[in-house]
């Protein structure tokens, strides 16, 4: 009975030594392409938002860290960079992340880029949903152009007020079946710009601190 | 050790025994990612890899474990295979990893592949086992295409939308549209409709079973009574 369990125990263990080995090599097979795709995953993103004659810097890489106060307004669970687009070292947008928690099914993230020229929207992006699809998932642009309405609208344009769809008597449409979806989503940019414009200045002010001069992109 | 040919094992794994119409295992991922056929595409072939790849291992090591050990041991090495399906679906196909999201992983909880270690591979020569192993996980896959196929269709209006997730740019234009832009039918894109699809395959599978089942019990009459012969025995 006890040589059993032994061998077996041997057995098993043999098992879970071969096994991990192969995962461990496997993974570390894999590590640089996966790594690789996210990068420009990411990049693309960001690179719709701000697109590429108004920045000549790696976005993805030129960052800086969100207030630990402001993450609650942002929908953000922890902490979370925000992304700095330069011409020439001078910063000229930042594309901030949030999450609008009210969706229909769920959480909504989402990118806002807002040019520091003049504080205007340079695009909203989601970036991860769960809607329903042929109702709330024409928030994606591969299902519909309605978020880029959002480009050149700030929080004069429309006023503060006015930041609703226009069901909640704001200047935004909604879907035709779906309020909820463009509603959560209306309400999480105009929270971003409300962060952005609290703080704009120390934004602005710890870009300056970190600018690098400008790198030639290599563009493919 | 049973004496199946390879005849009555691909029969099995893609008609007799289906593991989506017949056995009704993998029902989760069936319902979940066959909204479209490059969804499902992707995640059939994930569990055709788990499936061959475990057989075969299983089908190795079928002298070593113990029965006490030897459930333990084909989890280990289902789930090495599922986990290494799914570190290469991220690494050489990352965006239908994304859309696919948790129903990779998941593919080790599919009763099918367990199933088959355990009744099959467990107790038969290798070459044997990976050949069950690839045509259930052929009968299984191809289940998920074809009710991808009809949703995508029914509820999309379209047809290969999105290959190239799974073949590359070159694929792009393989996208057939049927029924103009905008149009959907939600109940075939939500799981609802991936239940009524399988129920209506299983049902027609159940009929055309019965066909040939007439049809062969005809023919046995038919041959019975053709000869009269003075022996007391059955003619077959």
């Amino acid at each position: 009975m006890i040589r059993a369990i032994k061998d077996n125990s041997l057995i098993l263990g043999i098992f879970a030594l071969i096994t991990a080995g192969l995962l461990a090599g496997t993974y570390l097979g894999t590590k640089e392409r996966i790594a690789e795709s996210e990068r420009k995953v990411a990049q693309r993103a960001l690179l719709e938002v701000v697109p590429e004659d108004r920045h000549d810097n790696d976005m993805l890489n030129d960052t800086l860290s969100i207030p630990q106060a402001s993450l609650k307004t942002l929908g953000l669970k922890s902490a979370t960079q925000l992304h700095v687009a330069r011409q020439n070292g001078e910063p000229t947008a930042v594309i901030i992340p949030a999450i609008a928690p009210d969706g229909y099914s769920g959480a909504i993230r989402l990118i806002v880029g807002i040019y520091t020229e003049d504080n205007s929207i340079s695009g909203v992006r989601i970036v991860n949903h769960s809607e329903t699809p042929g109702l709330g998932d024409k928030v994606d642009t591969n299902k519909s152009d309605w978020v880029l309405g959002f480009n050149g609208k700030s929080l004069g344009n429309p006023p503060v007020e006015q930041w609703q769809v226009k069901k909640d008597r704001g200047a935004f449409d909604q879907f035709t079946g779906a309020t909820i979806t463009p509603r959560a989503v209306v309400n999480q940019v105009r929270k971003v710009l409300l962060y952005y414009r609290e703080d704009k200045a120390r934004l602005l002010k710890a870009a300056a601190e970190t600018a690098t001069p400008a790198r030639e992109q290599p563009h493919e | 050790m049973s004496d199946t040919s390879y005849r009555e094992i691909t029969h099995n794994g893609l008609w007799k025994n289906n593991a989506a119409l017949v056995q009704l295992l993998g029902l989760c991922p069936l319902l979940a990612v066959t909204g479209s056929v490059v969804n499902a595409l992707g995640l059939g072939l994930a569990t055709l890899l788990v499936l061959t790849g475990s057989n075969t291992a299983v089908s190795l090591i079928r002298t070593r474990v113990s029965d006490a050990i030897k459930i333990p041991a084909f989890v280990m090495i289902i789930a090495t295979f599922t986990t290494t399906t799914e570190l290469l679906m991220k690494a050489y196909t990352y965006e239908l990893y994304l859309i696919l999201g948790i129903f990779i992983p998941l593919i080790v909880t599919n009763c099918t592949i367990l199933g088959r270690a355990e009744a099959f591979a467990s107790k038969n020569t290798v070459l044997v086992s990976a050949w069950d192993g690839f045509t259930h996980g052929l009968g299984f896959g191809l289940v998920l295409i074809t009710i991808g196929a009809i949703r995508e269709i029914l509820g999309s209006g379209t047809l290969f939308a999105n290959m190239h997730l799974l073949f590359g740019p070159l694929a792009e234009n393989w996208r057939i549209e049927l029924f103009g832009e905008g149009y959907s039918f939600l109940i075939a894109i939500l799981p609802p409709g991936a239940f009524l699809v399988c129920g209506v395959l299983i049902a027609l599978k159940n009929v055309i079973d019965g066909h040939i089942e007439r049809r062969q019990a005809t023919r046995r009459v038919i041959i019975k009574g053709a000869k009269r012969v003075r022996t007391t025995g059955e003619i077959s």
